[in-house]
């Protein structure tokens, strides 16, 4: 399996769906460290899935471009996966077959693939259904399907677009958990959207909140926490008040953002339309 | 279902009895075989007002007693034989090509907008065309008779499998291709291991209503040139005035064409992975 995450530079991308179309992702600057698990914050419309398709390779940015490990990339690649809301796995297959289907794609075939998707099964704790029809499962068993094809391909980053955020409360704090404790584990570099700051501060090592219209990086703030952490403890529930007021920062209208953050939370990479162009880059 | 198919006896049992009459498997098999018998009926009974009137009795042997007569003596000395086989590899040939014509050409309408804008309506103006009209330039293209026919089932059946096949990818879910090409699928990979199982049932869907449609085609088509074929067949017995073979090749027509169809269902069951 993977031992290593890679790292990732968002290299000042400008995105726009069509040439005299509206700016949705304003010159966004981000570097993101191996292994590291970033959550991307924003209210709906702020580009954030724009974001993390360019990421994935599978929307070319219109200025601007992605380094993985150094590499600029031209498409998407089962090194960097994305999974989505819906879990889209192929009902025509069995949860076996859906798990394989990166390993088939690169040329190995099922039988001799069938180990490694025994072993990602388990650990997304589906370890007796590798011959069950996917219909037959549940939303949030679907989703653990759709994590285990994604980790299939050994990836080394792993691209989360609300992956989450059509499973019942339950469900979502258990699959929160075992993402983090599975990403932390292969050292995957984890990039995470989502609405919920609750989920940024129990899965991420850092937060990036986004303004709309358009997108910019807001706020760059680490989250220091210990694993594991719980939705009660005192010290995740402080770190979410300090999220979240950052995140109402964004809401606010015509306010500064320097202004809106306390100057001891602003790390020196906070504004990426602040610094210089050069900064950061290798 | 609300009402129960099994009434309940005081102690929780069902009681048996008035289960089976009440049973749903029973129901579902009277239906159909009350449906066969009305158009037996039917059949018999326009046969009765054909033979009791003069003008028409010379017709009388449509009906059905001559007719099943005449039907256990073609199978017997092997004619209806020679007359379907001929016919089964027409319509299979042209089913054929109807599949490898249009399914690509499908693939082609529902992947690539231009091509889908710029076939639009030629293709919807050939499918309004009767196939059968193309028969004279068939004939003239064609060096024999078998491929003529080959070719006005094919003009048939290529539609439905084309616009079926087009339809069925629109459906697809935008979000299997994403993430089948995120985990490394290219062209082949794409199509084999994708796109058709994900459309398969639609493209069956087609090939079943072409088939129909191919079935329809193949009898006038077999009136001109050829000497084999139920179509042959039908136009022989009429010439002769055997009107209870040519009954007996009627129901021959049905009964294959109905056996075909369910063919086709059965396929569809098959490779359907939709929950219904
Ligand atoms: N395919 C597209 N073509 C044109 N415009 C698009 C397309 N996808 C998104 N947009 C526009 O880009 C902007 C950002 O969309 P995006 O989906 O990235 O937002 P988001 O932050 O993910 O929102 P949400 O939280 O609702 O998912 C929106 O204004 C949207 O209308
Ligand atoms: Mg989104």
């Amino acid at each position: 399996m993977t031992d290593h995450g890679a790292h990732i530079l968002i290299d000042t991308v400008t995105h726009r769906y069509r040439a005299k179309s509206a700016v949705v992702l304003d010159a966004i600057r981000v570097e993101i460290q191996p292994g590291q698990a970033l959550a991307i914050i924003g209210r709906s419309g702020c580009g954030k899935s724009t974001l993390l398709h360019i990421i994935a390779g599978l929307i070319r940015p219109a200025m601007g471009g992605i380094y993985v490990d150094g590499t600029r990339i031209n498409g998407p690649s089962p090194k960097w996966i994305m999974m989505f809301q819906q879990p889209s796995l192929y009902p025509w297959m069995t949860v076996g077959q859906n798990v394989a289907l990166g390993m088939k794609f690169a040329g190995t075939g099922y039988s001799k693939a069938k180990p490694r998707v025994e072993e990602l099964l388990d650990l997304v704790h589906l370890g007796d259904y590798i011959n069950t029809n996917v219909q037959d499962l549940s939303g949030g068993q679907q989703q653990r399907v759709a994590l285990a094809r994604s980790l299939c391909t050994s990836p080394e980053v792993l691209l989360l677009d609300e992956p989450f955020s059509a499973l019942d409360a339950f469900t979502r704090a258990a699959l929160r958990r075992d993402v983090r404790a599975i990403a932390k584990d292969l050292g995957i570099t984890l990039v995470l959207v989502t609405h919920d700051i609750d989920e940024a501060v129990i899965m991420a090592d850092r937060a990036l909140v986004m303004d709309a219209n358009p997108g910019r990086v807001r706020a760059d703030t680490m989250i220091d926490l210990p694993d594991p952490r719980h939705p009660a403890d005192p010290a995740v529930k402080a770190e979410r008040e300090r999220l979240m007021g950052l995140f109402e920062g964004t809401a606010g209208l015509a306010m500064d953002p320097i202004q809106t953050l306390p100057d001891d939370e602003i790390p020196d990479h906070a504004m990426p339309d602040t610094l210089p162009r050069a900064a950061g880059l290798t | 279902m609300t009402a129960p198919a099994v009434m309940m006896g005081p102690d929780g049992r069902s009681l048996t009895v008035i289960g089976l009459l009440r049973s749903p498997t029973l129901l579902r098999a009277a239906y159909p075989i009350l449906g066969v018998s009305g158009l037996l009926g039917l059949w018999w009974l326009g046969g009765e007002v054909i033979a009791g009137n003069p003008d028409t009795a010379a017709f009388s042997d449509f009906a059905p007693g001559p007719a099943f007569a005449a039907l256990g003596e073609m199978l017997l000395d092997g004619s209806i034989l020679e007359a379907v086989v001929p016919s089964l590899l027409r319509v299979g040939l042209g089913l054929l090509w109807a599949i490898v014509i249009g399914l690509p050409l499908g693939i082609l309408i529902g992947r690539v907008p231009a091509f889908r804008d710029a076939t639009h309506i030629p293709f919807q103006f050939l499918r309004m065309v009767s196939p059968l009209s193309w028969m004279p330039i068939a004939v003239m293209t064609f060096n024999t008779w078998d491929a003529a026919i080959v070719f006005l089932i094919t003009a048939a059946a290529i539609w439905p499998v084309t616009f079926a096949t087009a339809n069925g990818l629109r459906k697809v879910d935008p979000a299997w291709f994403k993430v089948a090409r995120n985990l490394g699928a290219r062209g082949w990979h794409m199509l084999m291991h994708i796109i058709m199982p994900a459309i398969a049932q639609d493209v069956l869907t087609g090939v079943r209503l072409a088939l129909g449609v191919a079935w329809i085609v193949l009898v006038p088509a077999e009136y001109l040139g050829v000497t084999s074929g139920l179509g042959y067949a039908i136009n022989d017995a009429r010439d002769i005035l055997e009107y209870d073979r040519l009954a007996a090749l009627v129901v021959t027509i049905g009964v294959l064409g109905f056996a075909l169809d369910s063919i086709c269902l059965t396929l569809i069951r098959r490779y359907s992975w939709v929950r219904g």
